[in-house]
């Protein structure tokens, strides 16, 4: 019996016609929650990367073509299982392994097949080798962080070349560029195929958390454009950091990004108002931060901590995260911890925005006179620095200099919600000034 | 989008036989490692359990196992997933475990999408 069969039993109760568009969105569904397994499994038998993601891709097209027709089969994961070995077999086939050792392994997976037909196998393998392999091919520090970046969302998360442009703002042709590029550096480095471990393993691992937190960011920020923020990205970062402390679950700093997405994460509810305007972390209603998500960040830190990453760059940030999300009240929050934690997190990562956003901790802690000096110590201008100067500024009641501040943070600005925010604190700052 | 899967069965609960639990471990295994799974909890015997209920403007608390009860909860999982096609298919993945490793069990697995504000615009839908 086809789920079909049930389908149109539902259907009969429910007078909504399934059209073709429905069938194509659950495909689509069901893919993607198998294309890890689907290219982790082919990459095996191929020992390419890009190659399995290609034939994996031929899987989807395959579904499309056959399932409107015959129904959704019961198990559709094994079904696109049967199917992308079966173009991989083709594959080996066609190209008649020069090398002795693919024509053994491709004897090895027929007799495999036919010895045990079973739709089930490919639930059995273990697929977390496999998938580290994955994402550290996707994430070669050879490719720019961009084409890591677009690498990533496409192998790991499913999220085809237009979705990808659309998140990124950039035209899909170029995306589509950019991926094809990437695969044939990757395949001509000889770089298709390869699992670091120990040591290079640690190494490497910052270049695919580096990754992770530029998606995560990217749709957290929304740095340029309309949106305040482009959830979906956070969503499929924080899916990629999950996968990623399962299957490198001895690399604290896995934990620290793991846990400082999910306690930033926590506040997105929170972080606008009705009308879409952005609240700062002091002033959002606690009440909507997401307990949960609180909670796994919290485990998150905690492994961390006890895989001794403490000092860790995602690891410092996520303790500093983790004392607002632990503070009930804003005037809970304990800023001589957050300032002592920036203190340690200059030592690992010196740079002009950990010192900027030291120097807000410091005059939580300590008053507006000391962050002052820290924000006047810094010269490179972007638009939080004036932003942060005005506010300062405006806390000493020196409020023709704060509005001079917000007005130079609101040229700055590429956000045009952040523009407006930053003119209104101008203005707030105008009117005290007279 | 969040989604809780509330899954029910006309009671009492059966003891899963041992392929079936194994086949749920490797499914929930895979869906935690996916970071798709955030959260799942078996529930025990409705005799564990009790109901505080209102009805006629008066209040009353009635301990388990409730005769009148047609359906009985036997577990709930919470998980994050771009639409409600994936979550779909989710559902039909678990169910169909059921139809091959617990042949004659019948149940329902209910799957509803957490309200949360809208993280573009803060609104609540």
């Amino acid at each position: 019996m086809r789920i079909a069969v049930r389908e149109t039993t539902l259907r009969q109760m429910r007078p909504v016609a399934v059209t073709a568009a429905d069938i194509d969105r659950t495909i689509v569904a069901v893919w993607r929650i198998e294309q890890p397994r689907l290219i982790t499994s082919l990459a095996r038998m191929l020992r390419d990367v890009p190659l399995a993601e290609e034939l994996t891709q031929e899987a989807l097209l395959a579904a499309i073509e056959h399932w409107p027709a015959t129904g959704i089969p019961e198990k559709p994961g094994a079904w696109l299982m049967a199917t992308a070995k079966r173009r991989a077999l083709d594959h080996l086939r066609r190209h008649r392994m020069v090398a002795r050792k693919h024509e053994m392994i491709a004897r090895d997976l027929e007799q495999e097949q036919q010895a045990m037909p079973d739709l089930d196998a490919g639930l059995d393998d273990d697929i977390g080798d496999e998938l580290l392999r994955l994402i550290f091919t996707a994430c070669h520090p050879l490719l720019s962080r961009e084409v890591r970046a677009a690498l990533a969302l496409r192998m790991i998360c499913g999220l085809t070349t237009g979705e990808i442009a659309r998140a990124f703002l950039q035209p899909e042709a170029t995306i589509g560029q950019r991926i094809v590029r990437a695969k044939r550096t990757l395949s001509e480095s000889g770089l298709a195929y390869e699992t670091p471990r120990g040591e290079e393993l640690s190494k490497r691992l910052a270049s695919v958390l580096e990754v992770v937190y530029l998606i995560f960011n990217e749709g957290y920020t929304a740095s340029r454009g309309e949106d305040w923020l482009r959830p979906q990205l956070c969503h499929e970062a924080l899916r990629m950091g999950r996968v990623l402390t399962s299957i490198a679950p001895h690399e604290p700093e896995a934990h620290g990004l793991l846990a400082l997405m999910e306690l930033n994460a926590s506040r997105a509810a929170a972080r606008t108002d009705a009308a879409g305007e952005p609240i700062l972390l002091l002033e959002q209603n606690r009440g909507l931060w997401d307990q949960l998500q609180i909670r796994r960040g919290m485990q998150a830190l905690g492994r961390a901590c006890e895989l001794g990453g403490a000092n860790g760059f995602y690891v410092l940030q996520a303790a500093i995260v983790a004392c607002h999300a632990q503070a009930e009240i804003a005037d809970d929050t304990d800023w001589q911890r957050i300032s002592g934690l920036y203190e340690r997190l200059t030592v690992v990562a010196r740079s002009p925005v950990i010192e900027l956003n030291r120097a807000v901790a410091v005059g939580m802690a300590e008053g507006p006179e000391a962050a002052l000096a820290i924000v006047d110590r810094l010269t490179q201008n972007y638009h939080l620095l004036p932003s942060v100067r005005g506010d300062l500024l405006h806390k000493l009641g020196r409020y023709a200099e704060a509005r001079a501040a917000f007005e130079a943070a609101a040229a700055l600005a590429g956000n045009q919600r952040e523009r407006d925010f930053l003119k209104r604190r101008a203005a707030e700052a105008a009117a005290l000034s007279l | 989008m969040r989604f809780m899967y509330i899954v029910s069965h006309p009671g009492p609960s059966t003891q899963p036989p041992p392929e079936m639990m194994e086949a749920m471990h490797k499914l929930s295994d895979r869906e935690i490692k996916a970071g798709r799974m955030i959260d799942s909890g078996g529930l025990m015997p409705v005799e564990t359990g009790a109901r505080v209920r209102i009805a006629d403007g008066k209040l009353s608390v009635i301990d388990g196992p409730f005769v009148e009860a047609k359906e009985v909860v036997g577990g709930y999982a919470i998980f994050e997933l771009r639409d409600k096609d994936e979550a779909l298919a989710m559902a039909k993945e678990f169910m169909q475990m059921h139809l091959d490793f617990m042949p004659g069990w019948e149940g329902t697995c209910e799957l509803r999408s957490v309200r949360r504000r809208c993280a573009k615009c803060g609104r609540w839908p």
